[in-house]
């Protein structure tokens, strides 16, 4: 089924450098054909150097011919994906099952990232820089309290992500059930639920001044639209109903 | 704010415009981050934050899954906060107004991102040969474009919107007729309802969400009567 040329497969550092930089722009060129496959090359390249007959050889361009097609994964666990097909290619697996392996490897590589990272490490730090600047931190500490938290997480996963995807292979699917990854989303979950009752009603208090029961009434206020909003409005975007209340909000204080 | 004020605050956009998904999603593009820069580029920081954390309440629910077409507030977050901080001592209305430009500025170039990933879609089409031939120059190629692209779209959007706000915010705030504290309240409040409604939306599934909520609530509460 396979044919390993080497098992022991390495990667200079520089190689290293140069994949774990280019996946930052792993969707510079995202659209709706490939999504980020062309990405997912651009990223393996520097990898695929080191293939027999090199750069330009027979083997890289017939590797990178292969993963410049379809890819859809979560873009902080784009270098699982990388990792682990890089070594694919290097230990020389055969093009169907490599092609098999990218196919399978998206969809989890998207729902797991979805779920860590856009629902759950997100908002969790919002919520944070948003409670920071309720208790009158100054813009420069919420900022950084902000990007730092957020990016701790963010270039740490990142990292993981290519050094398990290159030292795991076609074996790296047992990473992605780490305890850490299934059971983190509820215990951030837990934590922004808790984060989000502090934060609203300091940062009210702190935008609209006003005193504390102006506060009050509008975490009121905030938490029967929120329910009503979340209930009732299942599928339609918080932003779409802000715009169109906001407009009328505008069009009214002038034209009255 | 000057023509000059003008031109950093459009570099500024367009760079906070590729980080929403092009390079490098430090998430340096999300409202609290980006409109405080802008507010600090007009030294005005804090009206930057103000109007940042009104716009991140907002944009709390909107998760960049995939595929998906969403607001793109890393650009909208540098004009509102741009817009705001150059209202000098916040007149009434002016957040309203500010908050509103930001909104209109992010569906727009929300917008702009579908037709950018279409162009990049027909250009990958155009380049299939090459890249089927395994062709670096073409991949890298359709990477650089992208990228080359996703900044100057941002910077195109943010330079429209400055263009047609600056004179409009401040034409809307002179002729606004509510209170100042009652249009805050109301700006922030809308807020408030979206951010709770998100909030609910993302985390309803996680087991005592409700309670952890309430938790934080009466944190809070004891917090604002402390002081």
């Amino acid at each position: 089924m396979t044919t390993p040329a080497t098992t022991d497969v390495r990667l200079p550092v520089v190689t290293w450098v140069r994949i774990y930089i280019r996946l930052f722009a792993v969707q510079g060129a995202w659209n709706y054909e490939t999504l980020l496959g062309n990405g997912i090359a651009f990223c393996m390249e520097p990898a695929l150097r080191l293939l027999p007959g090199g750069r330009g050889g027979e083997a890289y361009t017939s590797a990178l011919s292969r993963h410049a097609r379809y890819f859809n994964s979560h873009p902080y666990f784009a270098g699982v994906a990388v990792g682990a097909l890089a070594r694919a290619e290097l230990e020389g697996v055969a093009p169907g099952m490599i092609e098999r392996f990218r196919i399978a490897l998206g969809g989890p590589l998207g729902s797991v990232g979805d779920r860590l990272v856009w629902a759950s490490w997100l908002p969790l730090c919002s919520l944070i820089a948003l409670t920071a600047f309720g208790l009158d931190a100054r813009p420069p500490l919420v900022v950084a309290i902000f990007l730092l938290l957020y990016n701790l997480g963010h270039l740490s996963l990142r990292a993981w992500g290519l050094r398990v995807g290159f030292e795991k292979g076609l074996r790296v699917a047992d990473a992605l059930g780490h305890p850490l990854l299934r059971r983190a989303p509820q215990y951030v979950g837990a934590a922004a639920s808790f984060l989000a009752g502090v934060a609203i009603p300091l940062v009210a208090h702190r935008v609209a001044g006003g005193g504390k029961m102006l506060a009050a009434a509008i975490t009121l206020f905030a938490i029967v639209g929120g329910i009503l909003l979340a209930r009732f409005a299942e599928h339609s975007e918080g932003w779409r109903l802000a715009l169109a209340i906001l407009a009328l909000f505008v069009l009214y204080s002038v034209l009255r | 704010m000057s023509v000059m004020d003008v031109v950093p605050i459009v570099l500024l956009a367009a760079l906070l415009g590729l980080d929403v998904v092009t390079f490098p999603q430090a998430m340096i593009s999300r409202p609290i981050v980006a409109a405080t820069a802008a507010g600090a580029f007009l030294d005005n920081a804090f009206a930057g934050l103000m109007i940042g954390s009104v716009l991140e309440l907002i944009a709390l629910g909107m998760l960049p899954f995939g595929a998906s077409k969403y607001p793109e507030w890393g650009s909208a977050s540098v004009v509102g906060g741009a817009l705001f901080a150059g209202q000098h001592g916040s007149p009434p209305g002016a957040l309203a107004v500010c908050v509103l430009a930001a909104l209109m500025t992010a569906v727009v170039s929300g917008w702009s991102m579908v037709k950018l990933r279409r162009i990049n879609a027909f250009r990958a089409t155009r380049l299939r040969s090459e890249l089927d031939a395994g062709s670096s120059d073409a991949i890298v190629g359709l990477q650089l474009f992208g990228l080359t692209a996703d900044f100057v779209r941002g910077g195109l959007v943010a330079l429209a919107a400055m263009l047609i706000f600056r004179w409009l915010v401040p034409t809307i705030v002179a002729v606004w007729a509510a209170g100042a504290v009652y249009s805050q309240a109301i700006v922030v409040a809308i807020a408030a309802v979206v951010a709770a409604g998100a909030v609910w939306k993302i985390f309803h599934s996680i087991p005592r969400a409700a309670l952890y909520f309430l938790a934080g609530l009466a944190v809070s509460m004891s917090l604002l009567v402390a002081r």
